[in-house]
């Protein structure tokens, strides 16, 4: 399963809370209905993009993991 | 739901200045407001330069993990000279290879995403720190404004 992006982040290898803080980030600098592909491998990232998305309204389009890769698909909602 | 959080950060070590910085910057980055009231040890944060200088201490502290696996070092060990500073070595090591933040790139970005950084005017006072000691960005002010932040609706915690 793939999505289309606009942009792509890399935040392999990084830790608790810096993918949360790069994605906010990236995403800020989206248009209004793009979407960001965020790579992660900080086993927390799932449920933290999940809360992430929910509290600040942005849509998880999509998610894979591929042998402890995850891969996330946001796309700016407002 | 809240729309603040206001954190109280009371301690210098090593260790506890990670989660203030952690959830705020979370929180920040979750389009909440935040202000950290940091005071008294706490002030050691954000001093000039030393956010990476903390140290972390065995004394007292028997959850922390044994240098060598399996073989279990007595705590009274700490109090030996040099066992904060091996203990600190330690902890940053396995900070470095977990690729955690450094504890002055949290408060820079804390700083960066208008988390407001407060600093107790009387634990300065009393520990004769003065504002030109703090990084920039601080504001100094008493228990009054952090209560007027807090009482709007905030997730208070202390660390």
């Amino acid at each position: 399963m793939s999505f289309n992006f606009d942009q792509e982040l890399d935040c392999s290898g990084l830790a608790c809370p810096m993918p949360i803080l790069k994605t906010k980030k990236a995403v800020d600098g989206l248009q209004i209905g793009q979407v960001l592909k965020m790579i992660a491998t900080d086993p927390g990232s799932l449920p933290d993009i999940q809360a992430w998305t929910s509290k600040t309204g942005h849509e998880l389009v999509g998610h894979e993991e591929d042998s402890g890769k995850f891969t996330f698909y946001i796309k700016r909602a407002k | 739901m809240a729309k603040r959080m206001a954190i109280i950060s009371l301690h210098g070590s090593l260790d506890a200045g990670y989660p203030p910085l952690i959830l705020a910057t979370a929180a920040v980055a979750m389009d909440m407001e935040v202000a950290i009231f940091f005071t008294f040890y706490g002030l050691e944060i954000i001093k000039k330069g030393n956010a990476d200088k903390l140290q972390v201490s065995p004394i007292a502290n028997p959850a922390m993990p044994q240098p060598i696996p399996g073989i279990s070092v007595p705590n009274i060990i700490g109090v030996l000279p040099g066992m904060t500073a091996v203990a600190t070595g330690m902890m940053n090591g396995w900070m470095k290879k977990a690729n955690v933040a450094k504890l002055s790139e949290l408060l820079e970005i804390a700083i960066e995403s208008g988390v407001r950084i407060i600093a107790c005017q009387m634990s300065m006072d009393v520990m004769g720190i003065k504002k030109e000691d703090l990084i920039d960005g601080v504001e100094v002010a008493g228990a009054a404004a952090f209560i007027e932040f807090a009482a709007d609706d905030a997730i208070a915690l202390t660390f």
